[in-house]
């Protein structure tokens, strides 16, 4: 008896001990968007696109449903005009990299989000994490990071293990949002390890 | 706060005029004159849009842009960022962007409301402390030097007269005294001029280094900053020379 009680979007849900409110909503059939969250990967709470309003004791305030556990007799948004707003501001701000990604053309869709509203950026990397966790947490190879911080955040190939791994794997190719990761990978293989590329 | 700044502090030096004091380092924002008698205390700060922060205190005077301010902080986070959550990392990159090109003179009407719209993501949904107080240099300026960014983005003018991008260094012809100072100092050649001959800056090889206006000597000032309005023209060669008469006033 260890249910969780509570309220998406006024319909009824429960959730067991450990569940984070987008696990719940998932399993309940109710939409939230998300980009950097994956089912096999822990969650990351990186895009902040699956953003909700959360009531609790009378308290509105927002929170990322990606790592927000559920909760006992909380009352979940996952739509308001504030959630929109932000939702649409982090559409536009990641079409400055991706601009023709086809998961955020639909997300902006959905939430009017303006491409060009801000300047391009010559990186098509979201810095989702999905490759990278991927990589960490699934198939253990540890092939790629991320390097430096900030607004010089990008991902990199460790090519002394991507040259032994990353032929035979390349599963983290299909999971990237935007082309970039296929191209950082070329990038580096040429740099790097041309030789087995061409054996391959 | 007045008393930490003017008693202790020993006011703003050089007869200029008090304009903002920023506090609690990057992520604090900066408070004007009229709420100098505030205590320095955790609530009073937060209140006036800024923070106890790290307890550390700017004075500026009035020499001081406070657009530049914001734009020179949020460079700072920018790179103090981890780069994990898209508000801070991309909300930042994209606030530092529009900041710089204001202080150009590259601003567009709807900047400042894009802005806020960053600030306001920003503030709501980072992942952390750092990102969600980012965006106060911006706001606690806007909040109280809204007409700063106005200026700036719609006449094209600091009225700190700091931006380098919006300010032109003149020579006043009345006050010149062709003592050569400035054009001996100057380090891009970009003064003409001789002996008894009414000192010219040419603007197309002056950068705005700011030497020439330091250096004119306090007696004569005849070096301004203009900015927001055309250069005036230089006058003609043929009232260049400086007249007996002058001289006998220095």
């Amino acid at each position: 008896m260890n249910d969780i009680e509570f309220e998406i979007d006024g319909k009824k849900v429960t959730a067991s001990k450990g569940m984070t409110v987008l696990e719940t909503a998932q399993k309940e059939g109710i939409y939230i968007p998300t980009l950097c969250h994956h089912e096999k990967l822990e969650p990351f709470g990186a895009c902040r696109v699956c953003i909700v309003e959360v009531e609790s004791r009378g308290a509105t305030k927002l929170v990322v449903s990606c790592v927000y556990p559920a909760e006992k007799n909380i009352i979940v948004r996952t739509r308001s005009p504030k959630v929109d707003r932000i939702r649409k501001t982090i559409i536009e701000l990641l079409m400055a990299h991706a601009p023709d990604a086809p998961q955020l053309l639909e997300m902006a869709a959905v939430y009017g989000a303006v491409p060009n509203r801000y300047e391009k950026d010559p990186s098509f990397c979201i810095h989702c994490g999905l490759c990278v966790r991927y990589c960490a947490e699934v198939a253990k190879k540890h092939a790629l990071g991320f390097v430096d911080r900030g607004v010089h955040k990008e991902i990199s190939f460790i090519p002394e293990i991507a040259a032994k791994e990353c032929h035979a794997c390349k599963e983290c190719f299909p999971l990237c949002p935007t082309s970039y990761l296929q191209a950082v990978f070329v990038l580096t293989e040429a740099l790097s390890f041309p030789d087995s590329a061409v054996k391959k | 706060m007045r008393d930490i700044i003017f008693t202790i502090g020993g006011g703003i030096p050089n007869g200029k005029k008090f304009k903002a004091v920023q506090t609690g380092g990057p992520s604090g924002g900066c408070i004007p004159e009229d709420k100098l008698d505030l205590p320095v205390g955790f609530d009073e700060l937060t209140r006036a849009g800024s923070m106890m922060g790290s307890g550390g205190m700017i004075a500026m005077d009035e020499d001081t842009c406070m657009v530049d301010v914001a734009r020179y902080f949020i460079s700072f986070l920018t790179d103090e960022s981890c780069g994990k959550c898209v508000p801070c990392r991309e909300g930042l990159r994209q606030m530092h962007r529009i900041l710089t090109n204001i202080t150009k003179g590259q601003g567009k009407q709807g900047d400042i409301e894009l802005l806020e719209e960053l600030a306001e993501t920003a503030v709501e949904a980072s992942l952390c402390a750092l990102g969600k107080s980012a965006p106060n240099p911006f706001l606690s300026t806007l909040k109280y030097f809204r007409e700063e960014y106005e200026a700036h983005i719609t006449e094209k003018r600091c009225p700190a007269l700091s931006c380098k991008e919006l300010i032109s260094f003149y020579i006043d012809p009345e006050k010149c005294k062709a003592c050569g100072t400035c054009r001996k100092a100057c380090p891009a050649s970009a003064i003409n001029g001789d002996k008894k001959i009414i000192h010219i800056i040419d603007q197309d090889k002056c950068t705005k280094c700011g030497t020439c206006f330091e250096v004119c000597p306090t007696k004569f000032g005849a070096v301004t900053k203009l900015s927001g309005v055309p250069v005036p023209a230089p006058i003609p060669e043929d009232q260049r020379t400086i007249k007996k008469k002058s001289k006998e006033n220095e």
